[in-house]
């Protein structure tokens, strides 16, 4: 199969235009066949997916699967995966079919809603394949428009608000990338992603307006792209969106928002800024651990008082985007390889923990902690669930939360033991804010009259989160599972990032003598 | 004059006859009676002139010892003028037909008018570049006031025409200025004349006149005072064509004079044109914020639109020369769906123009919303829609010329920009319910235009319908 991934990439768009053509009517029959073809779409993604996965071979360092073909001004449809990408991928098409099923209860504009999330898709698979610069940027940049839509239209009451934040914020953020996108084509003459990562981009310090820039074009560059992906992370301080996203988003929307689209800024930091802009990102260093570091802290801090159970999960979500950042930018082979990691398990746990306060939200249609308390006596089945899933969160060992924060922290303790210690400091407050919602929402008597008669989980909503379960404890007790996929290609990246610093700083020397 | 130079403006000339005979004809017979065939066969004479263009002619001939220059770029520039224009006139029919507006002049002056677009983009002389801007114009005073009995028409139209005049006189002054300082009119002289560095104080400010009168044709900032009354008070279709083809000829003239003219002194206007890319693209982003009428909105936003246009003019090369074109070509299209879209606004059968009457439009005409809310993110320059393409083009010929922070400007301004467009998404899709909507259904032709204009907005990534390879050929053909 020569084109698998462009297969697995426009299924889904294929089944929105399905619908939008020939799907008519908006009675029960009309919602319903709207249902079943996305979910039936989302599933087929998936189980083509896993041929992707089967046939990737871990130790072949470069891209897999390529497809190639020429394009509008030497531009060029490319896509392949590598390791760094390939569990991305399956982390898309593995959360989409549960996220369909987490919107059975959708009662307005279902097909338009179904044709949204299959369009979102697609643009998230083809981020994670695209090879090529200007092809990336349009799968990045077009998923904001059916997320502008998801929150605008299925949101909450201030719903206008946080989808035009979150449109303008992020589109800011991305413009500047593609100016450097374009200053890259000048540079390099091509877009090719695989032909970029071995272009030296030029490191001489020059003077912008008076200031010199040490790293020079490169650190320009990154500053570019590191204003996109920050954005997108998000990062402190321009995660200020992300807390308004998540409110207001439905409940699939926010588990999206959470569990994928938070991890094209991750994963642009590893396909772009590392390998292409090393002494850039050298010089940037600093900076991006230490905004990681009070990211962490602080976010950390501010979920602790937050009275809306989504944006206490949403100021988590920051905090432990903070650990990803700083393990990309240690720059080391547990540095990288717990970041993807950290962005897999984070996709299960958080993506869970949205699902968890959508369960309750669609009972009691609130999300403050103070209408909550005392939910163990009438769901224990939701208790238990919401429990693995706080834990997971705080790091426990045994599930897959631990594993990416240590070895985050790990590599972080061997660049610079300082922001080790800050950062450390965040994973006691994660347990504090996480367990204190935990008591707040389950434990306790049950004192509310509202809670009388709520109804613990149906078997829809336990089959949802069965595959997260099985996801998050078996990733926590068999790391290997995406360590060895990662592995080789992390250990490639990393050597190039450092053979390159270690010329470019002969190169410096040189001029110098 | 030989029949061979004869030869080379034949369409010009055919389109000309053909004005004038159906002038004596209609009035001669049944006046507005035949205003109906008369926009039909005007477009299908158009359509039929563009397609003999496009297939027919080769090379770069001078015609009428170098006063006209039929090349790959006037080509290329007149089939996109025609086109669009048959696509307005027949889009018209309806709206104006129905608002008892619609008089045999219209279709003859919209063709006039054509001629005289014609004529500017291939001209090759200062005087061959003013006889077409006029007749260009005149046409266009005229249509703005349409609507004979309603006030903001004829205001459009004056204010059009006095502005216009003086624009007119800016851009001859600076033409009497030129042929002073370099002793001719043709192109081919002045290029002589004006090479870099040693262009003469005179042959500057007549330069910088002629920019600001054409600069004043293609509405860019400071400028553009105009655009928004005469888009507001013109009757909606001849908004829609001002907005489309003259925009194109007058920015392909915009070209042609600084390529042809002064080719050898890009670095003494490649400035001033980046400076009046820079105000357009600000001024159209932040000026439409606070705007109601979708009309003056598509004003602005076809102010910003320029700018971006002209910024690929300011890199002064080959690459912005295309991506000018493309940009306009790109920028026509959404602009044909778009005013079909503002056609199809009505309540109980009268226009409306305000944005907020759009409340919950997506509901009651789910495609037409789809088709204007792709239109509308193209506009705004967001991918996969062609208008990012475009931006895309303009960005890197604007960066290669060492214009980065044109480039970044750009962006930023388009940023600004997405705010107004998501406006109207707002209003569509995300307003509270309400009984009381714009009508469903309307002309099929319209919604046909605005699903097609929305269709090439998607399909058109794929390759652009070979556009790029043929404003490739019509750029290298200008810079040399």
């Amino acid at each position: 199969m020569d084109n698998l991934l462009s297969m697995v990439t426009f299924l889904p768009a294929l089944a929105a235009l399905i619908m939008a053509v020939w799907l008519r009517g908006d009675d029960e029959f009309a919602n319903r066949n709207a249902r079943w073809l996305a979910m039936g779409a989302t599933t087929a993604t998936f189980l083509v997916s896993l041929f992707i996965l089967a046939q990737f071979d871990p130790n072949d360092t470069g891209f897999q699967f390529v497809e190639e073909r020429e394009w509008l001004l030497g531009l060029q449809y490319k896509m392949g995966v590598d390791g760094i990408s390939v569990l991305f991928v399956m982390l898309t098409t593995f959360m989409m079919p549960l996220v369909i099923a987490a919107s059975w209860n959708v009662t307005t504009r279902v097909k338009e809603y179904m044709i949204a999330f299959l369009l979102l898709e697609t643009l998230m698979l083809g981020v994670f394949m695209a090879l090529d610069l200007v092809l990336f940027y349009l799968f990045f940049e077009a998923g904001l428009i059916p997320m502008f839509l998801i929150i605008g239209i299925w949101g909450g009451a201030n719903r206008i608000y946080a989808s035009f934040k979150f449109f303008l914020y992020t589109f800011l953020g991305s413009v500047l990338m593609l100016v450097a996108m374009v200053g890259m084509f000048a540079d390099a003459g091509t877009t090719d992603i695989e032909v970029l990562m071995n272009h030296e981009f030029a490191f001489e310090t020059f003077p912008v307006l008076g200031i010199q820039i040490v790293g020079g074009m490169q650190t320009l560059l990154f500053l570019a792209f590191f204003a996109s992906f920050a954005v997108k992370m998000p990062m402190w301080p321009v995660h200020t969106w992300l807390p308004d996203a998540h409110v207001q988003a439905p409940t699939a929307g926010s588990v999206v928002l959470a569990a994928i689209l938070l991890k094209l800024g991750g994963y642009g930091f590893i396909r772009f800024c590392l390998p292409m802009f090393p002494v850039g990102s050298e010089v940037m260093t600093p900076l991006v651990l230490w905004m990681s570091a009070i990211a962490i802290v602080y976010t950390s801090l501010v979920a602790l008082v937050q009275e809306d159970m989504k944006k206490l999960i949403a100021y988590s979500s920051v905090a432990h985007m903070g650990f990803v950042t700083m393990g990309i930018f240690a720059a080391n082979q547990q540095g990288v390889d717990g970041a993807i990691f950290q962005m897999i398990s984070h996709g299960f746990i958080s993506g869970a923990l949205f699902l968890c306060v959508g369960v309750i939200y669609d009972r009691m249609h609130t999300r403050d902690i103070d209408a909550y308390g005392g939910l163990v006596t009438r769901m224990p089945a939701y208790a238990l669930i919401f429990m693995l899933f706080t834990m997971a969160n705080v790091g426990l060992p045994g599930t897959s939360g631990f594993v990416g924060e240590f070895l985050t922290l790990m590599a972080v303790f061997q660049v610079n033991t300082w922001v080790a210690a800050v950062a450390t400091t965040g994973v006691i407050f994660s347990a504090a804010y996480a367990l204190w919602l935990y008591r707040r929402v389950v434990m306790g008597d049950l004192i509310k009259e509202s809670l009388r008669s709520i109804t613990d989980m149906t078997p829809r909503e336990r089959w949802i989160f069965a595959p997260l379960v099985v996801m998050t404890l078996l990733l926590g007790v068999y790391p290997g599972l995406v360590l060895d996929i990662t592995g080789p290609a992390v250990a490639n990246l990393v050597s190039n990032y450092d053979t390159a610093l270690a010329a470019a700083e002969a190169a410096s020397q040189l001029a110098s003598n | 004059m030989t029949s061979a130079d004869l030869t080379l403006v034949l369409p010009e000339i055919l389109l000309s006859v053909y004005a004038m005979v159906m002038l004596l004809v209609a009035v001669y017979t049944s006046k507005d009676g035949l205003a109906s065939t008369l926009v039909w066969m005007t477009a299908g004479v158009m359509i039929a002139l563009a397609a003999y263009i496009g297939i027919n002619g080769e090379g770069a001939k001078p015609a009428f010892n170098g006063m006209l220059m039929i090349d790959g770029f006037a080509r290329f520039a007149k089939v996109t003028i025609l086109l669009s224009a048959a696509v307005v006139l027949i889009m018209s029919e309806g709206y104006m037909k129905a608002r008892d507006l619609l008089r045999f002049e219209y279709p003859l002056l919209v063709a006039l008018s054509a001629v005289g677009m014609m004529v500017m983009v291939s001209a090759a002389d200062l005087m061959a570049l003013y006889m077409g801007l006029e007749l260009q114009s005149l046409a266009l005073y005229v249509v703005a006031s349409l609507r004979r009995e309603s006030a903001k028409s004829t205001e459009a139209g004056l204010k059009y025409f006095v502005l216009g005049a003086l624009s007119s006189g800016l851009l001859l002054y600076g033409a009497s200025l030129v042929y002073g300082y370099a002793g001719t009119t043709l192109f081919s002289g002045i290029i002589q004349t004006a090479q870099a560095g040693e262009v003469s104080l005179g042959l500057l400010f007549g330069l910088v006149f002629l920019m600001a009168g054409m600069a004043f044709k293609v509405s860019a900032v400071p400028f553009h005072m105009w655009t928004p009354d005469v888009y507001e008070g013109s009757p909606t279709p001849v908004t829609a064509f001002f907005a489309t083809a003259p925009k194109v000829a007058a920015m392909a003239l915009f070209a042609r004079v600084l390529h042809d003219a002064f080719g050898n002194a890009v670095s003494d206007w490649s400035q001033i044109v980046a400076l009046l890319s820079v105000l357009s693209m600000f001024l159209g982003a932040v000026a439409a914020i606070g705007q109601t009428n979708i009309k003056r909105l598509m004003a602005f936003s076809s102010i910003a639109h320029m700018g971006y246009a002209l910024m690929g003019l300011a890199a002064g090369t080959v690459l912005g020369v295309q991506a000018m074109l493309i940009y306009m070509a790109i920028y026509v299209t959404m602009n044909i769906g778009t005013f079909a879209f503002i056609l199809l606004m009505q309540k109980d059968g009268q226009p409306v123009t305000e944005i907020s009457s759009l409340n919950m439009y997506a509901k009651r005409e789910p495609g037409k919303a789809l088709a204007m809310l792709v239109l509308l993110f193209s506009l705004a320059g967001v991918p996969p829609m062609l208008g990012f393409f475009g931006k895309f083009y303009v960005l890197r010929a604007a960066y290669e010329a060492g214009l980065a922070w044109l480039a970044i400007a750009g962006v930023i301004a388009s940023v600004i920009g997405a705010y107004y467009y998501l406006r109207i998404v707002f209003f569509m899709y995300f307003g509270d319910d309400s009984e009381d909507g714009l009508d469903k259904g309307g002309a099929p032709i319209l919604s046909g235009l605005l699903l097609a204009s929305a269709a090439i907005m998607i399909l058109g990534i794929v390759n652009m319908f070979g556009v790029e390879t043929a404003a490739a050929a019509a750029a290298a053909v200008l810079v040399n």
